[in-house]
């Protein structure tokens, strides 16, 4: 069955582009994404990934606001019962702000020039089979 | 699973997301699950919301939402996507257009993809409607794409189809096709705003007027074909007078404008339905067609499996070679399946 990915733009600026071609490649893999638009709130990403039933959440963040955003989001979707639900971030992240991020909970973090192919392996990496079932 | 089934009825939401994904994956215990559902279901108003590309669906179907929530009912959307042919993925996008509809408890969005498998939308889309039937939403809202066979499909799922057209999309005629108009119980000329506006609607209704009256309710769109179904009332004037016209509403979805108007035009089809009996005899031939159509993909499988495999490579290599065409090959095989032949 096709993995599902919810791709989300939390935060206040208003640039998509990367986040839409994040979308296509993925889609391009096989996966189906939920594409939700421009500042999502954290609790319209918990809502929409729970209706959804993905299997991945995936944020784009440019605006520097991941440090308060990123937590934000992981805590509303435990609350949720989402804690099984991995969070991926892409966008410009200092290293000095990694590990911050990682102990909130997130699996991956890509920075600009990644590579899709390399997003795509991750994703089939952590996603177990029982999770894709 | 038999977990998740109590907890839906309950109202749990994140049960009714797992289910949706158990029927949408055709999971092994799918049969169970929507045997357990079926007594439940049956009491939402399901409204298909079809046509061409960016006519507004989405942002119709937002508004739509709007509405019944300020009447206290309870909505859920099923926002259908086709699935890309080369990739098997999908860009489920509708819920760009749903923002304003977050945070509200009575309102449940699901996206779907096609998947393009075999009697894709129509098994997919039907089941999925039925969970969220279960799960106790009044108005069940489906947004599909009116490009090719789901458009046609949807209306054996719902009680009342909306065909949407806009002005702008090029020649007026092509945006809405013959078979399309056929299935609409509602016409909705969304983009009132837009220059042009008024050429859409003198086109649809020409178009209207020249299918004969009453030719809506005789006829149900069957996998893109539409069948003509034995209708007691041909030739009886005063049944055909009964007969439901399809009105022409036209909205400005993006400001809520027309949108009391076009939930009137659905309430007035409801009550045509439930006062004149059509709504048992459409109920009929849904359930009539569906079990046809299970039937016969019950049937194939059953019967493909009595074909021993050796005689497709065999017949295959025959075919290539000249030494028979396809369809006396066809006879071929046949005569091989026992209980066929
Ligand atoms: N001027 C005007 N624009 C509208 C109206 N309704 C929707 N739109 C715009 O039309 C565009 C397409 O709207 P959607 O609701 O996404 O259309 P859709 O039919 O769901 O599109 P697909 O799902 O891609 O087929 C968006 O930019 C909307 O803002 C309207 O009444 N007037
Ligand atoms: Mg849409």
């Amino acid at each position: 069955m096709p993995i599902r990915v919810l791709i989300a733009k939390p935060g206040l600026d208003g640039h998509d582009r990367g986040a839409k071609v994040i979308a296509r490649a993925l889609r391009d893999a096989g996966m189906e994404v939920i594409y939700t638009g421009l500042r999502q709130t954290p609790e319209m990403i918990a809502e929409a990934a729970l209706q959804e039933d993905v299997d991945i959440v995936g944020l784009s963040i440019l605006s520097g606001a991941h440090l308060a955003l990123v937590p934000k989001i992981r805590q509303t979707m435990d609350k949720s019962g989402l804690n099984d639900i991995p969070i991926l971030v892409g966008g410009i992240i200092p290293d000095s702000d990694r590990p911050t991020l990682e102990a909130a909970g997130v699996t991956a973090i890509f920075g600009p020039g990644t590579s899709t192919e390399e997003i795509v392996a991750h994703i089939h990496k952590i996603l177990t089979p029982k999770d894709t079932q | 699973m038999n977990d998740l089934v109590e907890q839906l009825l309950n109202g749990n939401r994140r049960a009714l997301a797992r289910l949706l994904t158990a029927v949408e994956n055709e999971a092994a215990n799918r049969g169970e699950v929507l045997a357990a559902l079926f007594p439940h279901t049956g009491r939402a108003w399901v409204i298909g919301v079809t046509g061409a590309p960016g006519t507004g669906k989405s942002t119709l179907v937002t508004a739509l939402t709007k509405a019944y929530r300020a009447q206290g009912k309870t909505v859920a959307v099923l926002a259908v996507d086709p699935t890309s042919p080369f990739s098997g993925g999908a860009i489920l996008g509708d819920r760009i257009r749903m923002r304003e509809l977050s945070g509200d408890t009575g309102v449940f969005i699901r996206s779907m993809a096609t998947r393009g498998s075999l009697g894709g939308l129509s098994r997919a889309t039907r089941s999925a409607i039925r969970v969220m039937d279960a799960a106790g939403f009044d108005i069940i809202l489906v947004e599909t794409v009116g490009a090719g066979q789901s458009e046609v499909d949807i209306a054996l799922a719902a009680k009342t189809t909306l065909v949407v057209d806009a002005p702008g999309l090029g020649d007026d005629v092509q945006a809405i096709k013959a078979g399309i108009l056929e299935i609409a119980d509602v016409l909705v000329v969304n983009k009132a705003d837009r220059p042009g506006a008024k050429n859409t609607v003198r086109s649809l209704k020409t178009m209207l007027e020249l299918g004969h009256p009453g030719s809506r309710s005789q006829v149900v769109a069957h996998h893109g074909q539409l069948l003509r179904v034995e209708s007691n009332g041909v030739g009886n004037k005063d049944e055909v007078e009964a007969m439901w016209l399809p009105p022409i509403v036209e909205t400005v979805a993006s400001e809520g404008k027309g949108i009391g108007e076009l939930i009137e035009a659905i309430d007035r089809h409801r009550h045509y339905l439930a006062n004149d009996a059509a709504l048992i005899n459409l109920e009929r031939q849904q359930i009539e067609i569906e079990l046809y159509d299970r039937l016969r993909e019950a049937l194939m499988t059953r019967l493909l499996q009595k074909i021993p495999g050796n005689v497709f490579a065999d017949v295959i290599g025959r075919i290539q070679a000249r030494e028979i065409d396809p369809e006396s090959a066809v006879m071929a095989v046949l005569a091989k399946v026992p209980d066929v032949s």
